[in-house]
């Protein structure tokens, strides 16, 4: 962990080498997602409500969703990125170090101008919770937490697992974007207006369903119309995306394998 | 130290096709033809030998260097370095050895140098003594210390290469592996090299592997010489036997290995 | 004009080849059409009063911007120009006996259609497959077939002309990211490619019919699925040349000017 801290510190030392970029990049990153919120806001002024859900709670899973992305693309770029590391053969000096392949792809590479996309979706946030009328409770904020966290996991785990994928080929990996750019596209909506297929996918399979709807509805309150216990159940599906992390860690570890058998 | 026994090692690689209906075809199935590497690769290094390594483009060399190292996994054979099977305990027996790829930087490009040796120590997990022991050593033996608080960007490419020697070295490494060290250097940094790579021999005890296209390099160095060729060894002897065994007294090493890359057939 | 050909013809080819790139493509750009039509199904699902257009027009719009994407994004970067760009190789171009804009122009128009080409078919065969309401729809009339491709192919060069004002701006910000790529996101968002413009509000959509953007996609895609009738097509083809002989002109004097630079700075 303190290792990590310091890869964060020497990768943040070169950013800073080009200051004016990384400002500019920053501002840049800053200002992507404000098209989607537009876009988001204009078809809410024009129809009202998807679904029974308003606007703000929609903002809070777009601010939700937008900063899991940010962070993840902010802390585990070395991944995303991690075709450059096989092509130029970087790689082969990570395995001639004693430490762990994936702390090392983590520490290879921090996209720190994300923090531009993370402030933005904190005021989206910020704005999301000032606009809705939910009672907060000590667990509602740490649910809340956890759905960021947990967020920031399963987008990590999706890259993992393309960057393991490249072990064997770097074509058509782009289809990776259908689950990052995609997911994020998608979970920017409560999962549940789609239909029962893709809900089920992107529950079961991959869980961003965890991160956006099941734990919205603990927190606006709708969970407890059943029985006492939905509720809180709903509230620890966000756990779901550290189980995530599991089999990915796994197809990872697959793929250092095949290549250390092929050195392809 | 190391024994190497009847190491393995083919590739696929797949066949390409002109034509658009095969290449639509590539899309669901791909021929592969093996192509083998290393074949029956066996020989045995001791403490404190400076090796050098040669032999053509493509005949091998990389790849003996990755298994050795523990990149890459063999597809049959035993190899043994310091009791450890380089590719089962990775971990464990890279902290063991220091590895230079003269084309590849290991140093953090945009920082000083000093700090890619800190990131650098507390990932090789060195004690601090032993740490700033060997910082000092290196520092005076490649006369670094003025630009340690350079950004490796900034540095010429001998210099970057005398910042590579240390940075492998941090670790107290017992075996070093230098894949092309002197490749592009201009003579002065060339000398600087080989100098520091004798000097690291005879004082610390290193055992060194060098691969290297320079006669030069090993000629300076080496007592001993592998040859590879078509991923065979060929030849494994002192450098002073060729020497006998192919020319006349005043040929030069380049000559020497002219004639035996004839004689194999291997260029 | 022969130059402008065989580089047009190069960038095809070149394209082509990246089939299974194509392939993966394809699966994004189904997943995303089919994502953007649940939302606006899911919206109108409540949506009670009556709608600026109906949902199956709004599944061809989507369909359409699925699979002509290419063709539509401002953001189709071209590394090869930019590096030409920032390292001052764009000197060499100048050594070319053509006229440098009409050259770009060729290799861009080429690289989209090449990537079009190869996805537009796939996505839109499958769109047409579709149950209710992902269908795609056919246009109400042939004429309004033949219509959106002339629309399409004059909106396809107001596009190019556009990003070329974008290529020729790095000449002077010497940076292809941040300001440049928000610009370019505003840019489709201003040509529909975020929320079909009929769905914006009044205001935001007279806005947008000032500006040239809504010409490259937004445009040609209401005229396929019947949204602008036939006679109303008719009469804005004008209003196309008119914006590809403004950017064109534009291109070409801020490509002198920005030469002239590079000429007189030295590269």
């Amino acid at each position: 962990m303190k290792l990590f801290g310091e890869y964060c510190l020497i990768l943040f030392k070169s950013q800073l080498q080009y200051r004016a970029s990384f400002l500019l990049l920053s501002a840049g990153q800053f200002l992507i997602p404000l098209t989607s919120l537009a876009g988001l806001y204009f078809l809410f002024e024009r129809f009202g409500s998807i679904e029974g859900w308003n606007f703000y709670e929609v903002a809070l899973i777009f601010a939700v969703i937008h900063m899991t992305f940010a962070l993840s693309e902010c802390l585990s770029r070395g991944f995303d990125m991690f075709s450059t590391l096989i092509v130029n053969g970087e790689f082969d000096r990570l395995l001639v170090r004693p430490r762990s392949t994936v702390l090392q792809v983590l520490g290879s590479k921090f996209e720190f101008t994300r923090i531009g996309r993370l402030l933005q979706s904190a005021i989206v946030l910020g704005w999301a919770i000032s606009g809705l009328s939910v009672d907060w409770t000590a667990w509602k904020v740490v649910v809340l937490a956890l759905m960021i966290a947990s967020g920031t996991f399963i987008f990590t785990g999706i890259f993992m697992i393309m960057a393991a994928l490249s072990f064997w080929t770097i074509q058509g990996l782009e289809v990776a974007n259908v689950f990052t750019d995609g997911g994020r596209e998608m979970s920017q909506y409560p999962i549940s207006i789609y239909q029962k297929w893709i809900t089920r996918f992107f529950t079961f399979v991959i869980p961003f369903g965890c991160v956006n709807y099941l734990p919205l509805m603990y927190i606006l309150g709708r969970a407890e119309d059943g029985s006492g216990g939905v509720g809180f159940l709903y509230s620890l599906a966000p756990l779901a995306g550290f189980v995530f992390i599991v089999p990915c860690l796994l197809v990872w570890r697959v793929g250092v394998r095949h290549y250390r058998s092929t050195g392809s | 130290m190391i024994t190497v026994n009847g190491i393995n090692k083919s590739f696929k690689v797949a066949k390409r096709t002109a034509g658009v209906g095969s290449a639509f075809k590539a899309l669901f199935r791909r021929e592969y033809t093996d192509v083998a590497a290393l074949s029956d690769i066996s020989f045995s290094i001791g403490q404190g030998e400076i090796v050098g390594y040669i032999g053509p483009n493509g005949a091998g060399k990389s790849t003996t260097i990755k298994v050795m190292s523990g990149i890459l996994v063999p597809d049959s054979g035993t190899c043994s370095i310091m009791g450890y099977t380089p590719w089962q305990d990775r971990v464990k027996y890279v902290k063991h050895i220091g590895v230079v790829f003269g084309q590849r930087s290991q140093l953090w490009w945009d920082v000083p140098v000093i700090d890619s040796f800190e990131l650098l120590r507390d990932i090789y997990d060195v004690p601090e003594s032993e740490y700033r022991g060997n910082l000092t050593l290196l520092t005076e033996t490649l006369d670094l210390s003025g630009i340690l608080h350079t950004p490796v960007r900034q540095l010429s490419l001998g210099q970057r290469m005398r910042c590579e020697l240390a940075a492998s070295l941090l670790h107290s490494p017992s075996i070093l592996f230098l894949d092309e060290p002197t490749i592009g250097l201009d003579a002065v940094s060339k000398l600087a090299v080989r100098d520091f790579i004798k000097v690291m021999n005879k004082e610390k005890g290193v055992t060194v592997i060098l691969t290297t296209h320079d006669m030069n390099d090993i000629e300076a160095l080496a007592q001993r010489i592998l040859l590879i060729g078509k991923g065979r060894l060929l030849y494994d002897g002192g450098v002073e036997d060729l020497r006998g065994r192919y020319a006349a007294d005043n040929a030069s090493i380049e000559d020497v290995i002219v004639q035996m890359y004839k004689e194999y057939q291997i260029t | 004009m022969k130059a402008y050909v065989s580089v047009f013809k190069l960038r095809m080819a070149n394209g082509m080849q990246y089939r299974i790139a194509a392939l993966a493509g394809v699966a994004t750009q189904l997943f995303f059409g089919l994502i953007f039509i649940m939302i606006l199904v899911a919206f109108y699902r409540h949506g009670g009063a009556e709608m600026p257009i109906t949902l199956p027009q709004l599944a061809a719009y989507i369909w359409l911007q699925q699979a002509c994407l290419s063709l539509i994004m401002l953001w189709f970067r071209d590394n090869e120009l930019f590096q030409l760009i920032t390292t001052g190789n764009i000197a060499y171009e100048l050594c070319r006996p053509t006229n440098t804009y009409g050259f770009w122009f060729a290799k861009l128009l080429a690289m989209r259609l090449s990537s079009a080409i190869m996805r537009c078919i796939p996505v839109l065969f499958i769109a047409f497959l579709l149950p209710e309401p992902y269908r795609m729809s056919l246009p109400p009339s042939p004429v309004h077939l033949i219509l959106f491709v002339v629309a399409l192919i004059l909106g396809l060069i107001i596009l190019v002309a556009i990003s070329m004002l974008i290529y020729i701006s790095t000449f002077i910000t010497m940076s292809p990211t941040g300001s440049l790529l928000v610009f370019a996101l505003s840019g489709e968002f201003l040509a529909g490619l975020t929320v079909p413009i009929p769905l914006f509000p009044g205001w935001l959509q007279n806005i947008i019919y000032a500006l040239p953007f809504h010409w490259t996609a937004d445009f040609p895609f209401r005229v396929y699925s019947g949204h602008i009738s036939a006679h109303d097509a008719w009469l804005s083809f004008p209003q196309q040349l008119a914006w590809i002989v403004i950017l064109v002109g534009l291109g070409m004097i801020a490509m002198r000017a920005a030469l002239k630079r590079v000429v007189v700075q030295g590269g």
